[in-house]
């Protein structure tokens, strides 16, 4: 590796993220390919991916030596000390170099190797197939059907090659629409609601500075809200904040009114009926923005509705903030909380659940087909389309399901990981924390639905884990077209299979209860129920995890319980055949003449066997926090060293006098 | 109280007995009246018979479960004993140990101290005419007392009310003897004030103060600063208040959370704990511990740190002996303290939600140690309840000696023989709980610490879900029990019909 100067340097510190008083483990750090590597005197390994590096930092050099700063996409903040200047002048420059890729071909996928033959590696790929999934859903049907109008990515480069769209929308029809949508991304199906007939869609905005209107579009948003016999009102929900479309707002409205003229001509006999359902729809619009709607003609059936999820810069710069507040030593409870309002970070995750919610219960209370969009419709429009579908659709929350729902909402739709996930050395204006707020969502999900989810949040952490990973190829690429480009199905491995294996790992101890795991979800957002989530951002700072895990004891428990049952189907087996074999030995006893040994073990069965079972809480059960070696007494030491000249410091369980 | 009944464990085996020149001696001890024994069991080795009373002082350590207890001996002899199991390592300890404390009724009539109950623990060499002086220079005569004796390495934590220095540095002799005491001979001791320094300062304006340096050289002052009174009292009104508006935005709700200043209490009062905790068991040192009157914050700390050091207190007996040693016998003034709570608007003095931080500090640890206690949330919210509204006469009164006037113990029931019925009990157990003998430090970061739910948000919200699924989880452990016990007897009959078939087969 031409980017590597150094392999190993020894006498290393890793310093304490969060002590005052620089408590430090000291080993060596090696550096591989694709890795580094520190192993401390313990003999305690840590790794961390090349690709998992987010920013590097060589700090002003110290007496005990220059101190180098790695923070990781993945959360973990490492503090390194080298000895000597030189070393760690190397390995920044060698971690600058490997952290940020110029091209695909470097990624650590490409290298990535499990031992697999071709056909597995194949097999693993077609693990998730969409139109296996469609056609769960029920489409395609009378009223959906596939279009093949993007099967060379001729219309829309972003897009899957298979999409689905109503019926009676014709190809010039798509192909105008697509003309007058940002990026060509034109409305297509994202989910179906088999029992209401209600389809999710998705696109992207119209192109402002266009002339206001373009009849295509407009006939093919009739098209979906026709393609929908339940209930002919349609939503257009706009995921942006309203002050930040004003001027394209208009263009909107425009359609907006045309449509409802059409409309209102075709549907003028069913004014009655209308008046009815629009009172109840007007009900629901307010309960769910908390104000009037816009839409000022009483016979529209199009309701457009702004959710208020702000862009990707605004939640790169939320991110950060939420980062810096958590990351700083001696964080007084105040501070904490003072930061984790300024940073805005859940506030973004709650109007993204709301408006998850407003999409879940339009197609659940009334039977409306939803147009779901953004600016570009891949970012605010996956996580609203996903997470929607999520809350209507418990399939989704099972493990496979999960899985099918990122392929389908986020890699086929041309969700840009690799440019959302820097996974290049490229623009870091592009680089935002869309799907990790996804994923954040579906964590508050699971906490206010513990039994509804087949998956716990081990699963969740380990996908964001390997969307930065770049060991497998699903997450490399910002579309379905350019993976094609770089072969990743022929030169990569697909990352479902080998969760699949690990399921175990994965699974929900919890899930199961009828009530909730069949149910459409109905979250509560007030504000009380968004916490921080610590398992995310402090995901490796282990001291301030609780010590015993209540999870991970019931996720055992219930294994045992399945080893358990087997033990009494074997054991009733023996004890039958015991029986049986008495009753024969009695019968044949007389015709027995050899006298067998006893065996020595015969005897000891008794007492050995009543000890043998798993002793399966025990590995769980040790206590983190009763080793001085993982604890932090500074925390306890810190405040009063403040109040007055330091009597004592204690730290390590070991006092120092420093009076 | 006659020796025998001191012993807790008469008799433990595969102790190994060391002695200068003479081979390693294996067999049982045994703790009598006068004696303890040695015996191999074996004719040829001679058995060691020690009086009591020949021992001098006694050392302990611990490596792993095997514990070693050296004695000294008044006639100069030094022997070691090697046994096995800490529990019974500490036992015999603690049986054969002289005791440095006693038991004084000085307080009987509630004459020197009206907040203490009649009976308190206090050092051996310090009479009771040294403890009525002691008492007129402590707050309230509330002279320092035992709370709570750390058996690993026999280091205390005492309790008092403020020195009465005043302004002019009065002194008191028999205090500072008192407390030097409890150290052994070069060991420095910690105070833990629970105000900040200038609020200390301030205080001998009042006639109070604090430990000066020059009268109480072995001991170093560490002040702290949790709050009292009123500013908790505003501090729970504000926190219940912005948890009752359901339509707040994110950003209101997150900064009236943290205006309402609940959870720094809690971090302050954990971090306070964890800090005597840790002087006790990783310092080695025993503490005194005072605010200014030593019944607020002086009783979370002392109570905490026993929670985090002590695993008897965390079984719900334990921790009912605990409120009634730490809260009820020691005084903390509930009648006061909980004739309020966050809805009243008449301004009264004396309200403050001392011990449900209290409580809420113990969820803290339970939530980060949620296998290592007997009880669960319901029973700290059952204790919450009926420290402010009860129909028992547990938490009546705000002393020993109101209690004793009241004659509640004639006219009213105990809390805690309601709650000791089994089929109460029931409610209470902590279905995970399993006994751990070790230590437990909580985390007082920030991000470790939670707005307790079952208390705030309680009715704010509907926990049909969340109650479903503890109940799914109790099922499942339920069930685990079922099938081990299942199993245990399948194995048994199996072996039975082993042995059967053993014997039929033998000739």
């Amino acid at each position: 590796m031409e980017h590597i100067r150094t392999t190993k340097v020894e006498q290393v510190k890793l310093l304490d993220r969060f002590s005052t008083s620089n408590k430090s483990l000291t080993g060596t750090l090696y550096l591989t390919a694709t890795h580094l590597l520190f192993i401390d005197a313990h003999q305690k390994e840590t790794w961390i991916l090349h690709h998992h590096i987010a920013s590097v930092e060589k700090l002003a050099l110290t007496t005990s030596g220059c101190p180098l700063v790695i923070q990781c996409k993945n959360f973990r903040t490492v503090h390194f000390i080298v000895p000597r200047e030189r070393d760690c002048h190397d390995i920044y420059n060698s971690l600058l170099q490997l952290s940020k890729q110029a091209k695909y071909e470097d990624l650590y996928a490409f290298s990535y190797n499990p031992k697999q033959n071709d056909a597995e590696r194949l097999r693993g790929w077609e693990l998730i197939d969409l139109a296996e999934e469609y056609k769960r859903m029920g489409v395609p049907n009378s009223n959906w059907q596939l279009s093949d109008a993007n099967r060379d990515y001729k219309i829309c480069e972003t897009y899957p090659r298979e999409l689905y769209v109503p019926r009676i929308a014709s190809k010039p029809i798509i192909v105008g629409s697509s003309k007058f949508r940002s990026k060509g991304r034109f409305p297509v199906l994202s989910y179906y609601h088999q029992s209401k007939e209600a389809a999710i869609c998705r696109c992207s905005q119209p192109l402002s500075g266009f002339s206001a209107r373009c009849l295509e579009d407009e006939h093919l948003l009739q098209a979906i809200s026709k393609a929908n016999p339940a209930n002919r009102y349609m939503y257009v929900m706009d995921t942006r904040p309203r002050h930040r479309v004003q001027s394209w707002w208009a263009t909107q409205k425009d359609i907006g009114r045309i449509i409802v003229r059409i409309s209102s001509k075709i549907w003028n006999d069913e004014k009655i009926r209308e008046s009815d359902e629009k009172k109840r729809l007007n009900a629901m619009a307010n309960r769910a923005a908390g104000k009037g709607y816009e839409n000022e003609d009483n016979y529209s059936n199009i309701r457009f509705q702004f959710v208020g999820i702000e862009n990707i810069h605004v939640m790169r710069s939320s991110l950060q903030k939420l980062l810096e507040v958590n990351g700083t030593k001696g964080l007084s409870v105040n501070d904490f909380y003072s930061g984790l309002e300024s940073s805005g970070w859940l506030r973004h995750i709650k109007a993204v659940m709301d408006a998850a919610i407003f999409l879940a219960k339009a197609i659940e209370a009334e039977s409306a087909s939803v147009l779901v969009h953004c600016s570009d419709g891949w970012d605010r429009t996956s996580q609203v389309c996903s997470l929607g579908s999520l809350l209507l659709d418990p399939y989704y929350r099972t493990i496979r399901g999960f899985m099918v729902l990122i392929e389908k909402d986020w890699i086929s739709f041309g969700h840009k990981f690799s440019e959302r996930c820097g996974h290049l050395d490229g623009d870091p204006k592009e680089v935002s924390p869309v799907f990790t707020q996804f994923l954040e969502c579906v964590w508050h999900l699971t906490e206010q639905f513990p039994q509804a989810f087949e998956f716990n949040e081990a699963f969740l952490l380990q996908i964001h884990e390997h969307i930065h990973s770049c060991q497998f190829g699903n997450f490399i690429g910002n579309c379905q077209k350019e993976r094609e480009e770089l072969k990743l199905k022929e030169k990569t491995y697909s990352l479902w299979p080998f969760l699949l294996d690990d399921q175990k790992k994965y699974l929900n101890p919890l899930y199961g209860s009828q009530s909730q795991k069949s149910a459409v979800l109905e979250p509560n957002t007030v504000s009380f129920n968004f916490k921080f989530w610590r398992n995310m951002y402090h995901q490796f700072d282990r001291t301030l995890h609780p010590r015993q895990s209540v999870f991970n004891i019931i996720m055992n428990m219930n294994e045992q319980n399945k080893q358990l049952e087997k033990d009494i189907k074997d054991l009733e087996s023996q004890i039958k055949q015991r029986k049986n074999k008495q009753t024969d030995g009695i019968l044949s006893k007389e015709l027995l003449n050899s006298v067998r040994p006893e065996s020595p073990a015969l005897k000891a069965t008794l007492s050995l066997k009543e000890q043998a079972l798993l002793p399966v809480n025990d590995v769980l059960r040790t206590i983190e926090g009763s080793s001085p070696a993982d604890n932090r007494y500074s925390e306890y030491a810190d405040e009063f060293s403040k109040a007055e000249p330091a009597v004592v410091s204690l730290e390590y369980g070991v006092a120092r006098m420093t009076c | 109280m006659e020796f025998a009944e001191l012993i807790k464990t008469p008799r433990v085996d595969n102790v190994v007995l060391h002695r200068p020149f003479y081979p390693p001696v294996e067999g049982t001890l045994c703790l009598t009246g006068h004696h303890l024994i040695l015996s191999s069991r074996q004719d040829n080795t001679e058995e060691l018979w020690l009086l009591h009373s020949n021992i001098d002082a006694i050392d302990k350590r611990f490596v792993g479960p095997l514990g070693t207890i050296i004695i000294k001996c008044k006639d100069f002899r030094i022997i070691q004993l090697d046994i096995p199991g800490m529990e019974e390592c500490l036992n015999i300890a603690s049986s054969i140990e002289i005791s440095e404390w006693r038991l004084s009724y000085v307080n009987k009539e509630f004459a020197v101290c009206p907040s203490y109950p009649p009976a308190v623990i206090v050092p051996k060499a310090v009479d009771d005419e040294a403890l009525r002086k002691v008492a007129t220079f402590r707050h309230g005569g509330r002279f320092p007392v035992l709370s709570y004796y750390h058996k690993k390495n026999g280091m205390v934590i005492m309790r008092s009310g403020q020195p009465l220095t005043g302004t002019n540095g009065r002194r008191c002799k028999e205090d500072e003897k008192l407390i030097n005491a409890t150290l052994r001979a070069g060991k420095r001791g910690y105070i833990i004030d629970t105000r900040p320094l200038n609020v200390a300062q301030q205080a001998r304006a009042k006639g109070g103060g604090f430990e000066q340096e020059a009268h109480y050289p072995q001991w170093r002052r560490i002040h702290k600063s949790i709050e009292r009174y009123h500013i908790l009292q505003e501090s729970l009104i504000k926190l219940v208040e912005s948890c009752n508006d359901q339509t707040q935005n994110m950003d209101r709700w997150l900064s009236k959370l943290e205006a309402s200043n609940w959870l720094t209490h809690i971090k302050e009062i954990l971090t306070t704990a964890c800090l005597a905790a840790q002087c006790l068991d990783r310092e080695g040192a025993s503490i005194l511990v005072h605010g200014t009157e030593g019944t607020d914050s002086t009783l979370q700390v002392t109570s905490l740190a026993q929670i985090i050091l002590e695993p008897r207190s965390r079984t719900i007996r334990g921790f009912e002996a605990l409120i009634e040693r730490e809260w009820l016998q020691a005084g903390h003034p509930f009648q006061q303290r909980c004739a309020q709570s966050a809805y009243c608007n008449s301004k009264q003095k004396w309200e403050a939600p001392v011990f449900l931080l209290f409580l809420d500090c113990v969820w803290q640890i339970l939530r980060q140690f949620p296998c290592s206690f007997e009880f669960n949330e319901n029973f700290l919210i059952m204790l919450f309840e009926h420290a402010y509204a009860s129909q028992f006469g547990t938490f009546l009164g705000n002393n020993e000696s109101e209690r004793c006037k009241l004659k509640l113990q004639q006219k009213t029931m105990s809390l805690w023989s309601w709650v000791n019925r089994p089929s109460e009990l029931s409610k209470f157990t902590n279905p995970l709980f399993e006994a751990n003998n070790l230590v437990i430090w909580p985390s007082v970061a920030p991000q470790s610490l939670q707005l307790w739910e079952g208390i705030f948000l309680r009715w704010n919200r509907s926990s049909k879900y969340l109650d479903e699924a503890y109940e799914e989880m109790v099922n499942i452990i339920e069930y685990n029990k079922e099938l081990q016990a299942k199993v245990n007897l399948l194995r048994r009959q199996l072996a039975e019909l082993e042995t059967e078939d053993g014997v039929q087969e033998s000739p």
